[in-house]
């Protein structure tokens, strides 16, 4: 085969991927509607609330103290440079900068990828393995429908929830080291961090958390979906759910920040 | 006569440039039990997935109840899809739910059925396969026998024209093999069901079938009545009948390999 053959199947093969993955977001939002309490489909959005408890409840732990570590992390780091010219009340800027913006919905959506997108597509590509996905279509139930959107309104709401709270650990764990460091006490620290909060900020960093959400989800479980053969085909798209939606997202961050900064430049 | 209710027409199928299926024409009548037999790799699982439309063939047609199910609307595969009752190899129960909830589902999804009803249906179901007692087990908690027959219940949910059994008795002892054989005649003459099986068991398919189409390397070799079928001088199926093994320690290309590994070229070569 020659080097432009391979150039152009492989970009063939990528561009198809992300064709499958939007026609799958688009049945996703189509099936939306018969998940809402009481007018959808009975019992529906009880196993979106399971997947709320499954994706949100389960990674509280994890996310806060992933963020708190960041949140120290950084105010440390700024801190070593900024303490040299006297700057210290900025690493309070920088923390709760960082954090709305970029740092809280990031950390959330890896630790929720790592989490929760190895295991949509490890469930999924096991229900492919065992013809479950089989059996539901050939009853005429969509496995979108039925597997996919819970999943996706769970993360829908859970995963912004979660980008609130690990904003919140990481600038407080960056009031303690601030404490700690040069005794800001904490109602300065918040009078800071509230003089340095954005709204526009919180917006940015909660439209990010949607989009990483709907990364996670959807590549979790196109990776189930797209499982052929048997048992190690699962654990194989586990790990390529989770190292593909990290790239998309780190991807979709940069495009999305870029896109704010453009707007605000204005 | 009345028009078969599952009628092939030229179904081929190619998987990564290998023929898996050679434009077979197979038609089934209404009521029938049809047994498509054939070695491993003959097709026969492929045209079981063609037959109920999981995947498009790369030519030919599938008429189930006069209608194409590769070229018609998503509302009438639906139509066909309730029709239509499909017991997997494996069971393919959702392990995460009962076995009552994996009988349940069909009719809480597809029907406006008040749960008072859906759980005297559940019962009945589950009662005709004789799993009466068996509703809140989990599948892992099921033998082989008992999850094939928690299939057929869920398969009958709705109370489905056609059954599609994939290897019924794959994976049992000839007991239970024997009971799932009854239930499907069971299921015959009580709700008068269509019920194609794949299988390679002679046994079990001379036991309940009442025609029997064999397939060989892609193509249907004989579709004939259990009589006509048994008496068979095609040698591919008395080979399949008479299990005499084909010689693959001796054949041409197992020999040819073999020299070139001893560094031995024969004459003319």
């Amino acid at each position: 085969m020659s080097v432009l053959e391979a150039i152009g199947s492989s970009v063939i093969e990528r561009l198809s991927y992300l064709g499958n993955l939007t026609t799958q977001f688009g049945s996703a939002l189509d099936a939306f509607p018969r998940l809402v309490p009481f007018v959808g489909r009975r019992g529906r959005w009880r196993s979106a609330l399971r997947q709320m408890a499954a994706i949100g409840v389960g990674a509280l732990p994890m996310v806060a103290i992933v963020a708190a570590c960041g949140g120290s992390i950084l105010a440390i780091q700024s801190a070593s440079e900024l303490g040299q010219f006297g700057a210290m009340h900025l690493v309070v800027d920088i923390v709760v900068i960082a954090f709305t913006r970029e740092l809280g919905p990031l950390l959330t959506a890896i630790v929720v990828s790592g989490r929760s997108g190895s295991a949509f597509s490890a469930e999924i590509g096991t229900m492919v393995v065992t013809e479950e996905i089989d059996a539901l279509r050939t009853m005429a139930i969509d496995p979108i429908e039925l597997v996919l959107a819970p999943k996706y309104l769970a993360a829908m709401i859970v995963v912004p929830c979660l980008t609130i709270m690990s904003s919140l650990c990481g600038i407080l764990s960056g009031g303690v080291f601030m404490y700690l460091q040069v005794n800001m006490t904490l109602p300065i620290y918040l009078r800071d961090v509230a003089s340095a909060i954005l709204l526009r900020d919180v917006f940015t960093g909660l439209v990010k958390s949607v989009v990483f959400a709907t990364i996670i989800v959807q590549v979790g479980c196109m990776e189930g979906f797209r499982v052929k053969g048997g048992p190690e085909a699962v654990g194989r798209s586990a790990t390529s759910a989770v190292v593909k939606s990290t790239f998309l997202v780190i991807f979709a961050d940069l495009f999305i920040t870029a896109m704010f900064y453009m707007a605000g430049a204005k | 006569m009345e028009s078969p209710i599952i009628s092939v027409r030229g179904l081929t199928v190619s998987y990564g440039g290998r023929r898996v299926l050679d434009g077979v024409d197979l038609d089934i009548n209404r009521g029938e039990v049809m047994a498509l037999l054939g070695a491993s790799g003959s097709g026969k699982s492929t045209m079981l997935r063609h037959i109920i439309g999981l995947e498009r063939p790369d030519s030919g047609t599938v008429l189930v109840q006069g209608i194409d199910i590769n070229r018609c609307s998503a509302r009438e595969l639906k139509g066909i899809r309730r029709g239509m009752g499909v017991a997997f190899q494996e069971g393919a129960l959702f392990s995460s739910m009962s076995v009552e909830e994996n009988v349940e589902l069909p009719l809480r999804e597809l029907t406006t059925l008040a749960d008072p009803v859906i759980e005297i249906m559940t019962y009945i179901k589950l009662a005709s396969v004789g799993l009466g007692e068996a509703g809140k087990l989990m599948p892992q908690e099921l033998s082989g026998g008992m999850k094939k027959r928690a299939a057929v219940a869920r398969a009958t949910a709705l109370d489905p024209e056609i059954l599609v059994f994939d290897e019924p008795s794959a994976g049992l002892d000839p007991i239970v093999a024997a009971e799932l054989d009854e239930l499907i005649l069971f299921l015959k003459r009580a709700f008068q069901m269509t019920i194609v099986i794949v299988t390679h068991e002679m046994t079990s398919a001379f036991r309940i079938a009442d025609r029997l189409a064999m397939l060989y390397k892609g193509s249907l070799i004989a579709v004939e009545d259990k009589a006509s079928f048994q008496a068979s001088t095609d040698p591919r199926i008395r080979q399949f009948l008479d299990r005499i093994p084909d010689n693959i320690a001796e054949s041409q290309s197992v020999q040819r390999r073999l020299r070139e590994l001893a560094g031995v070229t024969g004459a003319g070569e």
